[in-house]
């Protein structure tokens, strides 16, 4: 590794405690931001207004203001239903485009095939301002299929399947040995037994990584969701937010709460599954 | 495996296995694509089914319209400033993590986090510390950059969109840069210190070269996301103060969700798209050219 031989100049020790110092200190400016809310959510307005960087409010932890996000927010509802809308379309879209890949890799001679695939690969640079006026004239004005949430999942599965095709697309491409699925085949098994048997458990890490990047970004998601739910009942977490946002921006403690409840998911889990996470980001990114 | 098999087999194989898939992409981003052209040339006002042809009169208007042209000015400074910024503190921290620092793991996880909370959220936590804790630090630290809210004047507000931009993709950033440096094979920094060369001299011409593949990807990744800002720019800033901070994403959002001229708005949205992917093909084509091989 390049970090032995660099370490080894002289001042080691010293240098290598200069570095952490550095270090820590730009990595406390970086969460800075989450602490201040965090402790910010414990307390009442004055005390947030005068004195934001005091740890604890004279009057004890106002445990009240989290109290009122979730109601305000209705936030086990929104909770909900975007748990709900990204279930459901991570889990299709893993199957439908590890489907599709494989099919674009052994019959990749096939001009549907070769079509689609390109298709899909140019179409990763369109960005999403250009099809979001359309998309609202067909499905909202034309077909009314707002306030659905399987509208929300079918647009996040046209979205995502690009991206995710292509993935599984290089993956099974330099991983999956055809010689496995021929064997399988020649003992009678069908296209569909055979790729569920065989081919579906090999994509185990890249499947892994998809889901990862793919729930980070239907989980965060504000725009095309703003657009398809107008009614509150149907409101994800960003839209919740939003709308709290608007209506208690002077109520900071409640503000802060309600910020610390919509961050604290994402947060608990990423605890969790740290190593898959960064694992899975720098593979999707180098892609 | 054998494609020589009947037509109708080939149609059942082809629909059965990529048939969703090609179906939804086919419904939510080829057909609107496509009727979003269309969309140029009509007069729809989002509510009527009236929809008559104006032939080029949205491009007219596109073309007359400063506040969109002002926005694309303003979208570019913003991206190549961020992008700047993203990629110098970036890789200076990877440089840093990587140079033997212990708990390289725990760091780059921690420089991380921003990412995996979406850009709305994290507009409305800055705003609060913009508009709120800075004029609240004034008292004891009293120099007029903290005296009011950074998001009560232009040239501040546009900066706080810069270091958010910033703190958020630096950390994203930072992974690839890691992946780089240690990507780069031992040996070949080896035989630069048996030939004499110093740790700067080896960071210089061994290391930067190296990390060209690395520079492509993040030089990307940060323009193409910062060109496309909406959301922050939504709830740190609202594109206020009087629109001084409004990027191209949202100014293509009111003129059509809240003027209801939804032909200029998708005519100024096609525009957009151009120039991102005129931009971001030629910064990706020119770095590839780049590229060494070690």
């Amino acid at each position: 590794m390049s970090e032995s031989s660099r370490a080894a100049g002289g001042h080691k020790t010293l240098s290598q405690v200069l570095k952490i110092i550095i270090a820590v200190i730009v990595l406390f400016i970086y969460l800075f931001p989450f602490v201040l809310v965090l402790i910010n959510s414990l307390k009442t307005k004055v005390a947030i207004v005068k004195t934001p960087l005091l740890l604890v409010d004279a009057k004890g932890p106002q445990w009240v203001n989290y109290k009122n996000a979730i109601e305000e927010m209705d936030f086990i509802r929104a909770f909900g239903n975007s748990l709900f809308v990204v279930g459901v379309s991570v889990v299709l879209l893993m199957i439908f485009s590890s489907m599709a890949a494989w099919l674009f890799v052994r019959y990749n001679k096939w001009l549907a095939s070769r079509i689609s695939f390109s298709a899909m690969l140019a179409s990763m640079i369109v960005p999403f301002q250009v099809v979001m006026i359309p998309l609202i004239a067909i499905y909202g004005a034309q077909l009314h299929l707002q306030n659905y949430r399987m509208t929300m999942v079918f647009m996040n599965l046209g979205f995502g399947v690009s991206m995710c095709t292509f993935m599984c697309h290089g993956f099974i491409k330099g991983n999956i040995p055809l010689a496995l699925e021929e064997a399988a085949r020649i003992d009678g098994a069908g296209y569909h037994r055979t790729f569920f048997t065989i081919v579906l458990p090999l994509l185990k890490p890249i499947l892994s990584t998809i889901s990862i990047l793919q729930i980070l970004n239907y989980w965060n998601d504000y725009l095309l969701p703003s657009m398809i739910f107008t009614r509150k009942q149907y409101y994800t977490l960003p839209l919740a937010i939003r709308t709290f946002y608007g209506e208690f921006s002077s109520d900071y403690g409640n503000i802060m709460a309600g910020l610390t409840l919509s961050v604290a998911p994402v947060i608990i889990i990423y605890l969790i599954l740290q190593k898959h996470v960064i694992g899975g980001i720098v593979a999707g990114a180098v892609k | 495996m054998n494609q020589n098999m009947s037509f109708r087999k080939k149609l059942g194989l082809f629909l059965s296995f990529a048939g969703p898939a090609v179906f939804f992409f086919v419904c939510v981003v080829i057909i609107p694509l496509i009727y979003g052209i269309y969309l140029t040339f009509t007069d729809w006002n989002g509510l009527s089914d009236v929809k008559n042809l104006v032939g080029l009169d949205n491009y007219a208007a596109t073309f007359r319209d400063s506040a969109f042209w002002n926005s694309l000015l303003l979208t570019t400074g913003f991206a190549l400033l961020s992008v700047l910024f993203i990629n110098v503190i970036a890789f200076f921290l990877a440089y840093l993590l990587t140079s033997g620092v212990k708990g390289q793991n725990f760091f780059r996880a921690g420089f991380f986090t921003p990412n995996l909370i979406g850009g709305l959220i994290l507009g409305y936590i800055w705003q609060i510390i913009f508009s709120r804790v800075f004029p609240s630090l004034y008292s004891i630290f009293p120099i007029t950059l903290l005296q009011k809210s950074w998001l009560s004047a232009p040239g501040t507000a546009f900066a706080s969109m810069v270091i958010v931009q910033t703190w958020q993709l630096s950390g994203y950033m930072l992974l690839i840069f890691i992946s780089g440096f240690v990507g780069i094979s031992e040996d070949v920094l080896e035989a630069a210190k048996i030939d004499g060369a110093n740790e700067r001299q080896t960071t210089w011409h061994i290391r930067l070269p190296l990390m060209v593949p690395s520079f492509v990807v993040c030089l990307f990744l940060s323009l193409t996301r910062s060109f496309k800002i909406y959301d922050m720019n939504l709830s740190l800033t609202a594109g206020g103060p009087y629109n001084s901070t409004k990027m191209t994403a949202m100014h293509v959002y009111t003129q059509a969700f809240e003027n209801q001229r939804y032909g200029v708005g998708q005519a100024e949205a096609l525009i957009f798209f151009i120039v991102i992917a005129v931009i971001s093909l030629t910064q990706t084509y020119l770095g590839k050219k780049r590229e060494v091989e070690a």
